[in-house]
């Protein structure tokens, strides 16, 4: 009896294109913040991530005030930046004041631009103002199903190659000192891990927008870290617990449409980490 | 000459000029300590967490001035609670948990905006600041929480500049280095609140952490270096408020641009002058022998 709501609910759900849409991006895209998450919170990055989300919101208003596709500005603006952030921090790992100024200036471009594109074409002021929200806060029902696909191969493409270059990673996240005699090549490994926060940044600002993916990045990893010691069962978990968040999180929007997606993901995921924090120290495991 | 009279014919103006004012002043002393703290991520947070504040304030038909203090000032408590009570936490457990709240303040604020179906007006003029409605009785309040903001500032100053620079030696000297703490993160609380008021929550950095880190790059004597920040911070907003009367752009992207501008110009000041130091220590001695 209780089953059939739930079944209900689902059917509901899968029979709308838009929302089989949403399924489809929002599980590559989760699976994507999943695993990075863990190695950035694993790293202490969570700052740098912070800096990257503020490249996505420049760099997407940037492309849109230019007229050129919106993809086109995110995904070289998050990378570009990572890589920057990569080469300017010592042993790749740069400093909070430096981090903060250069994305205080970033937020200031963005919104430049976002003037810019809405008071750019006036006739159509509404939809050009509908656009640079959904850069902020995501739009994850509005993908197409091409796009939406696009972002899962993206997703799937993410995972795999953190995945394989998953145990020199740790090693160099865990121990830098003893990674780098034993040559693993620590400065390289960080710089191209900062690329790939920041193709996953690009990726989760069409879900979320580009001010909220930090909690898709940083709830389920951490949440993650607080169940489990051991990386293998860290990794998966948190990529887990990211995809349930994103899934729970559109089914709430679903069933109560006053809800934005966005805002219920954030939610699910944030949920998660609360509940996983009390339980170990309810548990008395650290 | 005229056209500076013009700018404050507009009462509008002259609050947008006081206003900033205030703001400068006390974001210039209050981030001088948070750069010095290495605290930047929490004074984001606390100015991220202002947003919902304001939004929430606004659909509860409050004003929005209230909803900034009371959430910055109630993160602040939340985040330096949280501080005590996990001491052997390490850097990454705290900053996820701060990269977490943060993430579900602007849901929350998001989700407030979208309940209210507000118009995008308002939705960026709490994200990016709007300086043209502000009201006498708004720059009041301005006024009075800024005063009590530096007066508090000046009386605990010395012990915190103390406790920021070397902790473990304060404590040894008995100051309360805890309670500091959490007095700082209040005070900070204040201080982004009343930023985000002309800068909106996600450009509170441009008048909080620029000025600041410029100071900090050219000078590292306490005072001087509040001072510096004070009249870097108070200097940035007035030519940015100036130039945004006469140009169709916001002020939020003019007060990060030349906010930036004069951190890096002070970088670079910084290198030139160390450089020129090491060749004179070396000449000195032959020029007095």
């Amino acid at each position: 009896m209780s089953v059939d709501p739930l079944l209900g609910l689902l059917g509901g759900i899968l029979s709308h294109e838009f929302m089989r849409s949403a399924f489809l991006a929002g599980t590559g895209i989760a699976a994507a913040c999943g695993v990075v998450g863990y190695f950035l919170v694993l790293r202490a990055q969570v700052f740098t991530g912070d800096a990257l989300s503020h490249a996505a919101f420049t760099g997407a208003l940037g492309a849109l005030a230019a007229g050129v596709d919106l993809r086109f500005g995110l995904f070289g603006a998050t990378i570009a930046v990572g890589i920057g952030i990569g080469l300017l921090g010592q042993s790749a790992r740069a400093d909070d004041v430096v981090i903060g100024s250069v994305f205080a200036w970033m937020m200031g471009l963005g919104v430049l631009f976002l003037s810019i594109y809405i008071s750019g074409s006036s006739g159509s002021n509404g939809s050009n103002g509908t656009s640079g929200v959904s850069v902020l806060f995501g739009s994850i029902l509005g993908l197409s199903p091409e796009a939406a696909l696009a972002a899962a191969v993206i997703g799937v493409g993410i995972c795999a190659l953190v995945v394989l270059a998953a145990r020199p990673l740790l090693f160099a996240s865990v121990d830098e000192a003893v990674a780098a005699p034993a040559g693993v090549p620590v400065r390289a490994l960080g710089i191209a891990f900062l690329a790939i926060v920041g193709l996953t940044a690009a990726e989760t600002t069409q879900a979320v927008g580009a001010l909220l993916l930090l909690g898709l990045l940083t709830a389920p990893a951490a949440a993650a870290q607080r169940l489990t010691t051991r990386p293998s069962r860290g990794i998966a978990l948190s990529t887990g617990l990211a995809v349930v968040s994103v899934w729970t999180g559109l089914a709430v929007s679903y069933a109560a449409p006053s809800l934005p997606p966005s805002f219920s993901i954030i939610a699910v995921a944030t949920a998660i980490f609360v509940g996983a924090a009390a339980w170990t120290k309810a548990t008395g495991r650290v | 000459m005229t056209s500076i009279r013009q700018l404050f014919e507009y009462q509008f103006m002259v609050n947008a000029f006081e206003a900033g004012t205030i703001v400068a002043v006390v974001a210039g002393a209050m981030g001088w300590f948070m750069v010095l703290r290495r605290q930047t991520f929490a004074g984001h947070t606390l100015s991220i967490v202002g947003f919902p504040g304001a939004a929430g304030a606004i659909l509860l038909g409050l004003s929005a001035n209230l909803g900034y203090f009371a959430f910055c000032v109630g993160a602040a408590l939340i985040i330096g609670a949280a501080r005590e009570s996990v001491t052997t936490a390490s850097y990454e457990d705290e900053s996820a948990l701060i990269g977490t709240v943060q993430a579900m303040a602007l849901a929350f604020g998001f989700l407030f905006v979208s309940l209210y179906q507000g118009n995008l007006t308002g939705l960026t003029g709490l994200l990016f600041g709007s300086f043209l409605g502000i009201t006498n009785a708004q720059v009041i309040v301005l006024l009075l929480v800024g005063a009590f903001t530096l007066l508090v500032i000046g009386l605990i100053g010395r012990r915190l500049l103390f406790a920021s620079v070397d902790p473990d030696v304060a404590a040894a000297a008995g100051l309360p280095v805890r309670a500091l703490a959490m007095a700082f993160l209040v005070l900070l609380g204040l201080a982004v609140a009343e930023a985000s008021q002309i800068t909106g929550s996600l450009l509170v950095f441009a008048l909080l952490v620029l000025p600041p880190a410029t100071a900090q790059a050219l000078t590292g004597r306490p005072l001087l270096g509040i001072g510096l920040s004070m009249v870097i911070g108070v200097a940035v907003t007035w030519i940015s408020l100036t130039i945004a009367y006469y140009t169709p752009y916001p002020t939020g992207a003019y007060l990060t641009s030349l906010g930036f501008a004069a951190y890096v110009a002070a970088r670079l000041i910084r290198v030139a002058l160390d450089r020129p130091r090491a060749r004179v220590s070396v000449a000195l001695p032959v020029t007095s022998s």
